[in-house]
């Protein structure tokens, strides 16, 4: 074997060594288990031990008000705290990105890493113990003589909006940090030298440089919260009506798997769908977003 | 526009700074980098605002007036170009902030962009013009705008020498062709003196000297203009006799010169004295000087051809000090070689000689 097609083996080997990893995580994780998942997603069982091809699992769901309306509820709850996240992390992002210098900047967005430190789990169940009816904030409300008695502030969905935002934060707040301090200071003095206010500067200058930054921070948080389980589930309890506890249910406790698959593929295709339009609706590539994040 | 006048504390970037620029010229501010000629025009502009005094722009306070609401426009030093806007959409964008209906701003941008030269660009993309038609649409956009005032910040200094030149010119005519008032800040002496009608000289957040290009080349009045307008020979040393207006100036090593003096000098002061390369005359016999100027012995150093600009760097005999001259357009001179001895004068009125500065800067 002479040295050149020795050392293109030694390429190709040490490739495929690096990408292994990143293909058996692919392959194990993530595809083989969703071939497995729409197999199942397409069978009906008819006897035990006996299955037949069939698309009654997503019949079911069209047919049942329940499971449908739980559907559109949870897609229009995670828009909303995605939209909310946005509006939250916008002016952090900026505060971070243009307006502390050297360490303040750092120090402020390590104050918003910190919680990341703590389990979700952990951090769902400090709400609870806010929020609860016996909790620190209810008490404080009844002492400041805001209410009479303690209230109940968990089980709304404004509690479940608030965790979800809460989760989602840091994920909208990074890629709009980097956007945004790759925007160039002489442009915004440029625009408010010729004349732009600051809602107009905003407006023109500062979301269209910084849109693919929020088309990819909304992607994500829209995609966590969407699939989120945990902070509905504590956080709303009975009323919280989220998707991923209808499959969970079809899971574990009606060992249902065939009904689980079917709603793990429409809540993927939910997903899907959502990401297309928001991308459509803002004029975005898909390859130009993800390369902002 | 009015008298000028500011103090910027911190570290005194500007120190009382007064001017005046009159309306329809071309003005420019010239000094080295730090001198504190950015933050001037970034208080005229508005971004910054002075500690004390005040800044009128056709005779109204800019006091508390934000710069989007100033008469005045500034070309940035990067020019600041709207990268997510077209051409078209970049002249317009300030006639937007205004109200103005759409099809009025697009008819202006293209009646702008016709005047500078780049008719038809309007639908391209920032990124696909070249430096010089960046440079354009920046000036068009501000001028769109009709302002009282344009700033110039340093707007040639990213392009290459033989853009920036041809630049040069296509300022002046813009300038002229529009009769806006600009204020052009550089720390390029040929820039400032081919471009204005009057120009500030700047340096540690005053104005060394104001006048005419002429009068900063030919009348300087400190030893920093002197040194920093056009090239100039320094000779440091004390006076050593005084006539009149005549000083003899005896450098450390020994070497003596006659100059015209400036300010007030006394026998045994430190003394600084120029001569311009273009005022010495240079002769390998004595017969080639003028007659009457004292005359100096030298050997060639080094020849520095530049064309019309070409240069001798002589080394003065006996104490080895550098002296340039400017070599004549006759070409009498192309065949001198390094190390050849040669003569050379200067007249004594038309060189000049300051009291020295307290540092040696």
């Amino acid at each position: 074997m002479d040295s050149a097609v020795r050392a293109r083996w030694h390429g190709r080997l040490s490739l495929g060594l690096l990408l292994a990893p990143a293909i058996l995580w692919l392959g194990a994780l993530v595809i083989l288990p969703h071939v497995e998942l729409g197999v199942l997603s397409f069978r009906e069982r008819v006897s035990p031990h006996n299955y037949v091809a069939s698309l009654a699992q997503y019949k079911t769901f069209f047919t049942d008000p329940l499971y449908w309306n739980v559907f559109v509820r949870t897609a229009l709850m995670s828009v909303a705290a995605t939209v909310l996240t946005l509006l939250l992390a916008f002016p952090i992002a900026w505060t971070i990105a243009k307006l502390s210098t050297g360490r303040a900047g750092s120090l402020l967005f390590i104050l918003c890493l910190i919680p990341f430190w703590v389990s979700e789990t952990v951090r769902t169940l400090g709400w609870m113990i806010l929020l609860r009816e016996s909790g620190v904030l209810p008490a404080l409300l009844v002492k400041l003589g805001i209410t009479a008695a303690p209230v109940e502030l968990l089980y709304h969905d404004a509690t479940i909006l608030v965790g979800l935002i809460y989760t989602s934060l840091l994920f909208m707040v990074i890629p709009l940090i980097s956007s945004l301090e790759s925007l160039d200071n002489a442009l915004i003095e440029a625009a408010y030298d010729l004349g732009a206010g600051g809602f107009a500067i905003l407006r023109t200058i500062v979301i269209p440089h910084a849109a693919p930054g929020i088309t990819a921070g909304c992607i994500v948080v829209f995609m966590l919260t969407l699939g989120n389980y945990l902070t509905p589930t504590l956080l709303g309890g009975k009323n919280s009506q989220w998707f991923t506890e209808q499959i969970y249910t079809q899971f574990i406790t009606r060992f249902n798997w065939e009904q689980g698959a079917a709603f793990g593929f429409l809540l993927l295709g939910l997903s899907t769908a959502m990401v297309v339009i928001g991308l459509k609706i803002t004029g975005q590539r898909f390859g130009d977003v993800m390369r902002r994040t | 526009m009015d008298a000028v006048s500011k103090r910027f504390a911190d570290h005194l970037a500007v120190d009382a700074l007064s001017f005046s620029v009159d309306r329809g010229s071309f003005f420019s501010i010239l000094g080295p980098s730090g001198c504190g000629k950015t933050t001037l025009l970034r208080m005229i502009a508005g971004f910054i605002a002075p500690d004390s005094g005040e800044i009128a722009i056709g005779g109204k306070s800019m006091r508390d007036i934000a710069p989007n609401r100033r008469p005045v426009n500034m070309v940035f030093q990067q020019l600041a170009l709207f990268p997510m806007m077209s051409v078209g959409e970049n002249v317009a964008f300030g006639l937007g902030q205004r109200g103005m209906a759409r099809a009025e701003r697009i008819r202006l941008s293209h009646v702008m962009l016709e005047r500078v030269g780049l008719h038809g660009a309007a639908n391209k993309r920032v990124d696909e013009l070249s430096g010089g038609q960046r440079q354009r649409v920046a000036i068009a956009r501000s001028l769109v705008l009709e302002p009282t005032l344009l700033l110039l910040d340093e707007p040639l200094g990213a392009l290459d020498l033989k853009l920036r030149e041809h630049m040069k010119i296509e300022l002046k005519q813009l300038q002229a062709a529009f009769g806006t008032t600009f204020v052009y800040i550089t720390h390029d002496q040929s820039e400032a003196l081919v471009l204005s009608d009057r120009v500030g000289v700047m340096s540690h957040g005053r104005f060394e000297q104001l006048g005419t290009p002429q009068d900063l080349y030919y009348r300087p009045q400190t030893p920093f203009v002197a040194g920093f307008v056009g090239a100039n020979n320094r000779i440091v040393g004390r006076a050593t006799r005084k006539d009149g207006a005549m000083v003899e100036i005896t450098t450390a090593d020994g070497w003596m010169i006659r100059a015209r003096s400036h300010g007030a000098i006394a026998v045994g002061d430190a003394v600084e004295g120029f001569v311009r390369p273009e005022v010495a005359s240079l002769g390998r016999l004595a017969a080639e000087l003028p007659g009457g100027q004292p005359r100096h012995a030298g050997q060639v150093q080094s020849l520095l051809f530049d064309g019309a600009n070409s240069a001798v760097l002589l080394q003065e005999s006996r104490t080895r000090r550098a002296f340039r001259i400017a070599l004549p357009q006759t070409g009498q001179f192309s065949d001198l070689k390094p190390q050849e001895p040669v003569l050379f004068s200067f007249d004594p009125e038309r060189a000049v000689c300051f009291p020295a500065r307290d540092q040696n800067g």
